[in-house]
């Protein structure tokens, strides 16, 4: 072991700049939404992602996470109980027949137990020569169902969502969602408003370094519309996978890259492929030592009801020992 | 809808997390330099050990006594495991020590096979997401702990 410190520590370059580069797009999202003429929720959501990273870049120590390069896909993998990941996703998406948009999202994942993992997202979206809009909130479980690992390792996903029509963040396709159902303005969109169920069986197998998952999903929404089918599939790998000796942002081990494929299966009147829309994904991830992941994933459509090109990209940073943080805080015992 | 509006439950929402995350997290650094010995109700986390099927038990490291991997190992163990069995390994509030017998005469196979299915009821999450040399890597380091006699500090 002469020469090595076993457990280096200290904040590294790249992680600054990742602070640094989000500082600047949420304050680019503030300017645009200005701009764009935003609603009160849509500054809300801004305001909230700007003081949650700028919280967490001041005050919260660093973990690293190994978190998967998916944007759609989920492995079987949950978040570690008691630790908070703060998650921001953007999608920048092609319109024909309307106008370019920009989606986007922030998580607040959080590990409950080794089995359950909580997450809430609120989305919005401003679309281009249009406006920005809040669009959303959805409020997302994960449950284990096995004590072991197996070959496939199944997790429950049960979500509940409450949005209107203006959503675009197209974190998941389901039924006979095609881009047409884009092309309305913000205002029309906005009327229509949903609570909906969904629920994944989220199979993933991790053999050889190499994660395969596959997701099937049901929908149900509230207003007795009827159950709504779709699917994602990813397969991913990092780099490389045995650890370099030395603490590094850009060894191989530290990038993960991919590629996700998803779509929507019909409904329970109308079960299949036609009219709806499919995508394929590459995507990559670089988890930094620093705590940061940064996500990059470039999209295509498939078919003819499917946006052109979709370029979505993220950044979460994960706080460690999050619920001992709340124990303190509520009076908990010590 | 008038933008002064941040006392709606939206608003109040945001303000509870923030807070949360502002306000809360200096005393972070209190909770984690806790270095007491696991609890009685960590006992589990040993009796896992004995669990690991003959198969898994018998498997060899690859990397033993390879003092690169042994390196990687540590800094992996910084990555993955420090936040709950503690910087030296010397066990936290949310899991046991490593430290201790039960670990470190279990084989080498063993503490892959613990790793990789982790104590998920009990609260350790499964670690297959680490590739396996990177497992096998981590055991290197927690089995130096004992070939280099120093396990208060771990291998220097």
């Amino acid at each position: 072991m002469a020469g090595h410190h076993p457990f280096p520590s200290g904040p590294s370059a790249p992680g600054g700049i990742a602070k640094l580069g989000v500082f600047s797009l949420v304050f680019a999202l503030v300017r645009k939404n200005f701009e764009a003429g935003c609603t009160p929720h849509s500054l809300r959501i801004v305001f909230l992602v700007f003081l949650g990273f700028v919280s967490s870049s001041l005050f919260c120590p660093s973990s690293f996470a190994q978190e998967s390069p998916y944007i759609v896909t989920y492995d079987h993998y949950l978040e570690e109980p008691g630790s908070l990941d703060v998650e921001y996703f953007s999608t920048f998406g092609t319109q024909r027949a309307g106008n370019d948009f920009h989606a986007f999202w922030v998580e607040f994942e959080y590990g409950v137990k080794a089995w359950w993992t909580t997450e809430l997202y609120l989305d919005g979206q401003t679309t281009f020569g249009d406006s920005t809009l809040f669009t959303g909130a959805r409020w997302e479980n994960r449950f284990r169902l096995l004590k072991h690992e197996h070959v496939v390792n199944p997790v429950l996903y049960i979500e509940y969502e409450r949005k209107n029509g203006a959503d675009k963040i197209l974190k998941e396709v389901e039924g006979v969602d095609v881009e047409s159902d884009f092309a309305d303005s913000n205002a029309a969109l906005r009327q229509e408003h949903s609570n909906e169920l969904e629920f994944k069986l989220l199979l993933s197998a991790t053999y050889r370094g190499w994660n395969f998952a596959l997701n099937p999903l049901a929908a149900k929404n509230l207003s007795n519309n009827p159950w709504e089918f779709g699917y994602a599939v990813g397969t991913s790998r990092p780099i490389a996978l045995k650890a370099s000796p030395n603490r590094c942002s850009f060894c191989p081990e530290n990038f993960t890259a991919g590629v996700e494929m998803y779509g929507g299966l019909g409904d329970r009147y109308h079960l299949g492929l036609h009219n709806t829309s499919q995508y394929i994904a590459p995507v990559s991830a670089w988890n930094l030592p620093s705590g940061w992941t940064l996500r990059l994933s470039p999209g295509f459509g498939l078919n003819g009801n499917s946006h052109r090109f979709l370029l979505r990209w993220g950044v979460s940073h994960e706080f460690s020992g999050f619920s001992e943080v709340l124990g303190h805080f509520f009076g908990g015992r010590q | 809808m008038r933008i002064g509006t941040l006392h709606s439950s939206f608003g109040r929402l945001g303000l509870v997390i923030v807070a949360c995350l502002f306000g809360l997290n200096a005393r972070m650094a209190s909770a984690q330099d806790n270095n007491s010995p696991a609890t009685p109700n960590q006992k589990w986390n040993y009796d896992e050990i004995s669990k690991a099927p003959e198969k898994s038990r018998v498997r060899q490291n690859p990397f033993e006594s390879d003092p690169a991997a042994i390196a990687a190992g540590g800094k992996l163990f910084e990555r993955n495991c420090a936040e709950c069995h503690g910087k030296k390994a010397e066990g936290g509030k949310r899991a046991p020590s490593l430290l201790r017998d039960e670990v470190q005469r279990a084989s080498p196979g063993t503490l892959f096979w613990v790793i990789t299915n982790g104590v998920v009821w009990h609260g350790m999450p499964v670690w297959s997401k680490l590739p396996e040399p990177q497992r096998w890597q981590i055991v290197a380091f927690l089995k130096a702990f004992k070939s280099t006699a120093t396990p208060a500090g771990g291998p220097r």
